[in-house]
């Protein structure tokens, strides 16, 4: 039997899904634990990202910061919460994930608000409106788009980088592909790397669907996008996050 | 699975751990010299042969938009996968071996390297191009002479980038016993904790990638005299 037929020998058992630790138990907690870490990391980044850039100050610091994180490896931070006082487990795992989620969004946030003309802001307060109305009502719409692409980086940075907890005994579908090594299963390894893939993949396009419902003005469909710019080949942006 | 309440009887809590321990370093040099040279050997390697992948790709994606859309479209699918399914998706072929993680991490920097080769190459003025083929250059004199030096400052950042995430990827490679300074940081959480093994994994990680991105840096300036002049 070829090991594709036996990941999807895997896969068809309703067992492996339904039993207590299956595939459903692990789904279901690597979606909490990868919600409660975006949530947490857009409470913390997003004002953060949105003062920054409405006094423009900090772009150095944030530029530094999305840099750094690049080279610290996820797996390491994972670890190096777990040997602290609090303890492996869930709570360890979404703070690790929340710290990594932070510096996508606040960089983003921050562009997004650099980015707004400043014609715009100096219209906006000639208009009367005050600090807070200007960042809320014209600064926010117009960052909008960037603030989303910034969570939907984070989100699937998320998602991927939480299968990593299982490398060091914590939870999330990733457990299913090292018990596989464990076991030198590869049938079931190459099942978990499918389901694993396929959820980041399914984040990907669903927020993609969201941030693009969610950004206010004329919407085009993304599948349009290319061919009416130039053919593609933008850079990879310094914001954007290591796949992990 | 530990829980909570059992960790108190680990070792962790009776023996002192700390977080620094120079003599740790010293005691451990060999090994931690071996995954130290695995680790460089192996990002080398992947942006060595991503970078040789990822120049014709780019070339092929200038030429026509109908590639362009395929190349970077692929690049960003391959880009959303997971690592750890990444390796395993590579594992069952190649085996336990370093090979496994090698060809997970040129895949990811073929990402960033074709994205970063293609924008360069695009920004390439095209009064430049037109001048230059009317001062009689061939498509290959015009690449190496005119569009390489003007790409070169993208070409490079594309590479810092590249260099730097292979580096935080390698420790990933544990998954097959083959991830470099990534071996001290489970091999230290599998030993009860033990705090000055993960430390010296993760602080060589980051010193790798900044000493890396400071060497590419380097070699920038080097490579490109003429851009020297008016910064300060």
């Amino acid at each position: 039997m070829s090991l594709w037929q036996e990941a999807l020998v895997y896969l068809n058992d309703p067992f492996n899904w339904t039993r207590r630790g299956g595939i459903l138990d692990l789904l279901a907690e690597h979606l909490r634990i990868s919600a409660l870490a975006v949530l947490a990391a857009v409470v913390i980044a997003v004002p953060v990202g949105m003062v920054l850039g409405h006094t423009g100050r900090g772009g150095g610091f944030t530029v530094a910061l999305s840099n750094v994180s690049r080279a610290v490896p996820t797996l390491a931070l994972l670890t190096l919460f777990a040997v602290t006082p609090i303890g492996f487990g869930p709570t360890a795992t979404t703070i690790a994930l929340a710290v990594f989620a932070v510096p996508p969004i606040l960089t983003n946030t921050y562009v997004g608000f650099r980015g707004v003309d400043r014609d715009v802001v100096e219209a906006s307060r000639a208009m009367g409106m005050s600090g807070r109305q200007v960042i809320l009502r014209a600064e926010l719409p117009l960052a909008a788009p960037l603030l989303m692409t910034g969570v939907r980086t984070a989100a699937v940075q998320v998602v991927a980088t939480a299968t990593l907890a299982a490398l060091v005994a914590g939870g999330g579908l990733g457990r299913i592909i090292t018990l596989g090594f464990a076991q030198q299963n590869y049938g079931v390894v190459l099942a978990g790397a499918a389901l694993v893939a396929l959820l980041a993949v399914l984040t990907e396009v669903v927020l993609a669907a969201v941030s693009w419902a969610a950004t206010p003005g004329p919407k085009r469909l993304p599948f349009l996008r290319p061919a009416s710019r130039s053919a593609a080949g933008t850079p990879e942006p310094t914001a954007s996050g290591v796949p992990l | 699975m530990l829980s909570a309440a059992s960790r108190d009887a680990l070792a962790v809590d009776a023996a002192p751990n700390p977080w620094f321990d120079p003599s740790y370093v010293t005691r451990n040099w060999e090994s931690i010299l071996g995954y130290l040279g695995e680790h460089v050997r192996l990002t080398v390697g992947a942006v060595v042969v991503g970078a040789l992948i990822a120049l014709p790709l780019a070339l092929l994606a200038r030429r026509s938009r109908w590639l362009s859309g395929p190349v970077l479209g692929l690049s960003t699918l391959i880009y959303t996968i997971p690592s750890l399914a990444m390796f395993a998706f590579v594992a069952p072929i190649t085996g336990l071996t370093a090979t496994t993680v090698l060809v997970g991490l040129v895949l990811y920097s073929l990402v960033i390297l074709v994205r970063n080769f293609l924008a360069g190459l695009q920004a390439v003025p095209p009064d430049v191009q037109e001048a230059a083929r009317g001062m009689g250059y061939g498509p290959a004199r015009l690449f190496w002479q005119v569009e390489l030096p003007l790409a070169l400052p993208a070409f490079m950042a594309g590479l810092r980038i590249a260099t730097v995430s292979t580096v935080a990827l390698t420790t990933v490679g544990v998954i097959v016993g083959h991830g470099g300074l990534g071996q001290l940081i489970t091999g230290g959480f599998n030993a009860n904790f033990y705090r000055a093994e993960i430390v010296t994994g993760a602080l060589g990680c980051v010193l790798l990638a900044l000493l890396a991105d400071l060497l590419l840096a380097g070699a920038e300036r080097l490579l490109t005299p003429w851009a020297r002049g008016g910064r300060t």
